[in-house]
């Protein structure tokens, strides 16, 4: 059964002519990874923030597990669905701790499951607890924050996580080690996982099927491989070839 | 000229005591007034511009009339005493307070709210969780400025009356007494100071993650 619909989603922003997100339609099954690809402006942060009610559709309609979103309170969604963003947004006033269980705090968890699931979490992501819980967020690289608002965002154990370009900031040998790190998080944990990029390398690697947007349209919606093969249109071929001249670049320059 | 001041001190201990006692407590007393409104104003402010403009034109405007002139003013209204005093006081510790707190809320990261509302918090939570621990560098650093500025005007309350380190100074003047003016200087500048030290002692252990 599939795990979110998309039937029809449309926004348009005020003051805006064109559709940010224009007539999108789409089944995720549970436990797939998909990521959304697109350049800056396509929709496909849209597609997500209207997921967990931080925008609300102007036309169609959203189904996750089986509910219209419109008719969930947005808290309540949300806290079902684990969000991280590209700056993290960890509290910089709270430790690490605290950042990883915030929600669990304004819902009166007692302090030691608080404290195991933090521990249990900080391990996940692997960083060493007792190195870790009790430091503030500007004591940590990048690459650890990012970790981190994984953490946090894995906290209620949600079933369904919305990434919006979480590695986008961090250096290339770091993204390597944290997309392979979430490769195998999702693996043992069976999350499905919206993952969205503007990185086509990216998104042909994490993503066991990868919805294409240009200007908040959907423009092909499949596994990697068929999209290499088939591409939809003429927009698709040509993100293709400019992957495929870069690659030829590594290999003229070695 | 010591020897002087050395004397004064030890003859009128009782009532130099009296004098600090009062300065402290005018002083804290108009912060305190100054908090309670310019720190929800201020929230007020950072909200649009518009309702910035609302909050912040009278202020500023009552900021530019010198507080000697606020005090001798409000003799009319309040008479003389504490109250006129503290109500000056106020008036210019206002604006700093609120300022800050403004610019304070509006420094907080628009992600940061995002994602706070993305992880699932409610807007009342956002606000204690979120902007109001964001806002509390730039607000406690206006309130800092104003606890200066007050300690230091305090000085002009016993022009009307009010009690405070400003007796022995006017006293010192009508007197032509040099000992009693360097010593009441001296202990509004000690005072300001001081507070200033107190404040910043408080703020680290607030801010304590920043000083990690």
């Amino acid at each position: 059964m599939s795990v979110i619909q998309y039937e029809n989603v449309c926004k348009k922003f005020a003051g805006s002519s064109k559709y940010a997100v224009d007539h999108v339609s789409a089944e995720i099954e549970s436990g797939e990874f998909i990521t959304i690809l697109g350049s800056s402006g396509c929709g496909k942060t849209t597609l997500l923030k209207l997921t967990n009610r931080l925008y609300d559709p102007d036309d169609g309609k959203i189904i996750v597990e089986g509910v219209d979103i419109k008719t969930v309170d947005p808290v309540e969604l949300r806290r079902r669905l684990g969000y991280v963003i590209q700056q993290v947004g960890l509290f910089p006033h709270m430790t690490i701790k605290e950042n990883i269980t915030v929600i669990p705090s304004l819902m009166k968890w007692d302090k030691r499951r608080m404290d195991e699931r933090a521990d249990e979490l900080l391990k996940l992501v692997g960083l060493e607890p007792a190195e870790f819980r009790d430091r503030y967020p500007h004591q940590l690289s990048g690459g650890q924050q990012q970790r981190i608002g994984l953490a946090r965002a894995l906290v209620l154990d949600p079933d369904i996580m919305l990434l919006d370009e979480p590695f986008g900031a961090i250096d290339a040998i770091t993204r390597l080690n944290l997309q392979n790190e979430l490769l195998r998080i999702q693996g043992s944990l069976g999350k499905t996982i919206l993952f969205v990029t503007h990185d086509i390398n990216e998104a042909f690697k994490m993503g066991n099927r990868v919805m294409v947007m240009n200007e908040g349209r959907l423009l092909q919606f499949d596994t990697p491989r068929e999209i290499v093969q088939n591409p939809a249109d003429a927009f698709v071929k040509s993100l293709i070839d400019s992957a495929r001249t870069q690659e030829k670049f590594w290999e003229g320059a070695l | 000229m010591i020897a002087d001041i050395a004397n004064y001190i030890s003859t009128h201990s009782a009532q130099l005591g009296t004098q600090i006692t009062a300065h402290i407590g005018i002083s804290l007393f108009a912060l305190i007034v100054a908090v309670v409104i310019g720190v929800p104003c201020g929230y007020f402010a950072s909200k649009s511009a518009k309702s910035e403009a609302l909050v912040t034109a009278p202020f500023e405007i009552l900021r530019v009339v010198p507080s000697l002139a606020v005090l001798i003013l409000l003799i009319p209204i309040m008479g003389t005493g504490v109250k006129p005093a503290v109500t000056a006081l106020t008036i210019l510790a206002i604006p700093p307070v609120l300022l800050n707190t403004s610019v304070g809320f509006r420094s907080i990261p628009e992600f940061m709210v995002e994602s706070a509302r993305g992880i699932g918090m409610t807007e009342r939570e956002m606000l204690f969780k979120v902007r109001i621990p964001g806002a509390l560098p730039m607000m406690l650093a206006g309130i800092r400025t104003a606890l200066v500025e007050i300690v230091a005007s305090t000085t002009l309350a016993a022009k009307i009356g009010g009690g405070g380190l400003g007796e022995i100074i006017f006293t010192g003047l009508g007197l032509n007494r040099t000992d009693m003016l360097v010593l009441g200087g001296l202990l509004v500048a000690a005072l300001s100071l001081l507070s200033g030290v107190v404040f910043d002692v408080i703020t680290r252990r607030l801010l304590r993650y920043k000083y990690v």
